[in-house]
């Protein structure tokens, strides 16, 4: 188990970082064009999303082409669709975690993670992934499984990914 | 054949039906009792008090969606039905919260499990809380009465093969185990319970006490969030709502105040201590929001190389309560087992891991059998349960850490979840925990089991009962309420849902909730109205 010391670490690094990313939040939002974003996500949030995604499903995805890239694009917005839906709370702490998570000093430091993310490969972010899965930090836990219920709740909740899995569908009603 | 869509036909008949996202300026209201809450308390509250003869206002945060909404398809169902689109988290994100936030409340998206109040719990609760007047058989004629009104009754279709698989396991240990009674009329055996009914069968708040209620001359105020009692002399003036967007994330600029004789709160386990602690309630013990529980839940997954279909058919049908039975209920925390209904996003949510791993077990979605094993939290000293706090926008938090004495009942669930699953026939289980890779044989599982580590999000636990934070007593020092749902410090506030409880119940809890209510509610009625109450069936 962590020690407190230890979970009052994680807390001032993650505060000191939020803190700067508060700044590049901010410029975050402007950098969407007028109404070329679905609400919920900005283009630097979905360049994250975008690069967790083909590492969460792994397997899941096409394997490439036009298809794979559809595909990415049509969970992104599921899950800017999803975050849209959550509550005012949880949306600001996720506005937080992306914020953080597109800090460059943040993500090298807290993610491990020295490409940004539209470099990054699914193997640089599934290691990213796995090391916050079983971080000895309860907050950064936290946050892998909230990146987690995002990406997989946007792809499995669409009709398109049920096939694959042997599921028909909803019964249709008379 | 088309279903028929009761509300939409009684918003056509003219019932009074306020929607607060369109308001465009303040609002008041008058009334002999305003009711918090659309689910199970509020329900029942809400039809015997309308036909006492008493003006009552239903107050609802959710949105009004019924059979013609519902589509059968999660990624409607949770954002529109659910509290917090069915992510509500425990303060540490631990524990993922199921609850409604739609009119009928949970009882609009609960697998209809029905059980009466165990035997067991009430007389806890007559030993270490005084409640002598809560016994099995002064409770009876309350739980006679919500069975015929709700047609509670036992569920004589074959269950589906994901709850043949639970009562095949216990054959094969020889534990025993039972079918369930369900609240369902002419029910399809669909199997989405969970995301509204879609043909009206389950007879949920939505389709009958609230549609008893609006056609009795009730108001239905939807997409008001309570947002606090004005208390004045030891009593509740008004009831101050703010009106919520359409969407129902933020906030209206503007108010609905309802003022009333009488204030009945069944805003659920986490809304109605949080409204309470909102309006600065007088509370001198400190009990007010604490000694929340959640029946803390663990999850096991069995590939069964053979069709499950865990999406279809009643979701929840065979239990067993063998592992609260053969231990005593002070001692170490037991469980009950029951199987969770299998759709894609609950499912995929769940199961823990991504990647090729994650995607190996979707790949066996069909053919996946899952089982639960329900902690009965809340008859240990160790077992205090969690505390509902407010956030800085003043919407509720609940902190559950969970302890101990929990975990151990964790580990023991896991193990008895692997065994009873591989008796079925199971090919592989999957303890729904980050560090599991799936066990080939129970000698596997058993070896594997000892060595997780019990920790926050490693291990995943999840919830759909919320029970306590107004608990009721016999002693003013041990409960907020007494043993007829009154708020001690409140001449005209009566408590009317799950909240109330001392402990958590042991099982599905929406009977409980609903003879309560009934209860509560017909003594509340004759006392506003010095007649005796009306029957409710």
């Amino acid at each position: 188990m962590p020690t407190r010391r230890q979970f009052i670490k994680a807390g001032l690094l993650g505060g000191a970082a939020l803190a700067a990313a508060g700044l590049f939040w901010s410029r975050g939002l402007k950098e969407a064009p007028g109404g070329a974003v679905p609400p919920g996500l900005t283009l630097s949030q979905r360049s994250i999303v975008a690069a967790l995604a083909p590492a969460i499903l792994a397997g899941a995805l096409p394997a490439s082409g036009e298809a794979r890239r559809l595909a990415v694009a049509r969970t992104v917005d599921g899950v800017g669709v999803a975050i849209a839906g959550l509550s005012a709370a949880a949306q600001k702490e996720l506005g937080e975690l992306f914020a953080l998570l597109g800090f460059a000093p943040a993500r090298v430091l807290l993610a491990r993670l020295w490409p940004d993310w539209e470099a990054a490969t699914p193997a640089q972010v599934a290691a990213f992934l796995q090391g916050w899965r079983f971080s000895r930090f309860a907050l950064l836990r936290s946050a892998y499984a909230g990146l987690h219920d995002l990406v997989l709740g946007a792809w499995y909740g669409n009709p398109d990914a049920w096939e694959a899995i042997g599921y028909p569908g909803p019964p249709e009603m008379p | 054949m088309t279903i028929r869509d009761p509300i939409l036909e009684g918003i056509g008949a003219g019932w009074q039906v306020i929607d607060a996202s369109k308001l465009e300026a303040d609002r008041e209201l008058e009334a002999d009792v305003a009711i918090v809450g659309s689910g199970a308390g509020g329900g029942i509250a809400a039809e015997i008090l309308t036909k006492a003869g008493l003006k009552v206002v239903v107050v609802e945060e959710g949105p009004l969606k019924s059979s013609t909404d519902f589509r059968m398809r999660e990624s409607d169902a949770y954002p529109q039905l659910y509290q917090e689109s069915a992510a509500r988290k425990t303060k540490d994100k631990a524990i993922n919260v199921l609850q409604g936030r739609c009119v009928g409340g949970s009882t609009t998206v609960n697998w209809t499990s029905s059980f009466r109040t165990p035997p067991t719990t009430l007389a806890h609760w007559q030993r270490e809380y005084g409640l002598k007047e809560l016994s099995v058989e002064a409770l009876a004629p309350w739980f006679d009465a919500v069975e015929r009104r709700l047609n509670i009754r036992y569920w004589d279709v074959s269950p589906n093969e994901n709850n043949a698989l639970l009562r095949q396991a216990g054959w094969a240990l020889g534990v025993p185990v039972a079918p369930m009674r369900r609240n369902v009329k002419g029910c399809w055996n669909l199997g989405y319970c969970g995301m509204g009914c879609p043909t009206n069968a389950k007879q949920s708040m939505l389709v009958t006490t609230l549609p008893a209620a609006l056609a009795g001359g009730a108001t239905l105020v939807h997409h008001l969030r309570a947002e606090r009692l004005a208390l004045r002399g030891g009593r509740a003036e008004a009831l101050e709502g703010t009106a919520m967007q359409a969407a129902g994330i933020q906030p209206l600029p503007y108010r609905l105040r309802i003022r009333a004789r009488h204030f009945v709160l069944a805003a659920g386990a986490i809304g109605t201590p949080a409204l309470l602690l909102r309006s600065h309630a007088p509370d001198p013990q400190r009990l007010l929001g604490r000694r929340t529980f959640l029946h803390p839940t663990t999850v096991a997954a069995a590939l069964m190389g053979h069709a499950v279909k865990g999406y279809a058919g009643a979701p929840q049908a065979i239990y067993s309560d063998h592992f609260l039975d053969s231990v005593p209920v002070g001692g170490p925390i037991g469980y009950k087992l029951e199987v969770p209904p299998i759709h894609p996003v609950l499912f995929a949510t769940t199961l823990h891991g991504y990647g090729e791993m994650h995607r190996n077990l979707m790949a066996e979605f069909a053919n996946t059998h899952a089982m639960l094993a329900l902690l009965r939290d809340g008859f240990h000293p160790d077992s205090p349960g969690g505390s509902v706090q407010l956030r800085d926008d003043g919407t509720p938090l609940l902190d559950y850490p969970i302890t101990d004495f929990v975990w151990d009942g964790v580990r023991r669930s896991w193990l008895t979840m692997a065994e009873l699953q591989f008796a079925a026939g199971a090919r592989r289980v999957y303890i729904v925990h980050e560090q599991c890779g799936g066990y080939a044989s129970l000698a596997a599982a058993q070896a594997g089991i000892a060595q997780l580590p019990l920790q926050p999000q490693l291990a995943r636990v999840v919830s759909a009962h919320v029970m306590g934070g107004c608990g009721m007593a016999a002693d003013e020092r041990r409960g907020v309420t007494d043993v007829w749902g009154r708020y001690r410090q409140l001449g005209n506030v009566t408590v009317c849902d799950g909240s109330l409880f001392p402990t958590s119940i042991g099982a599905n809890p929406q009977q409980s909730v609903y003879g309560l209510a009934a209860r509560n509610a017909s003594r509340l009625a004759e006392e506003l109205t010095a007649r005796p109450a009306p029957a409710l069936a």
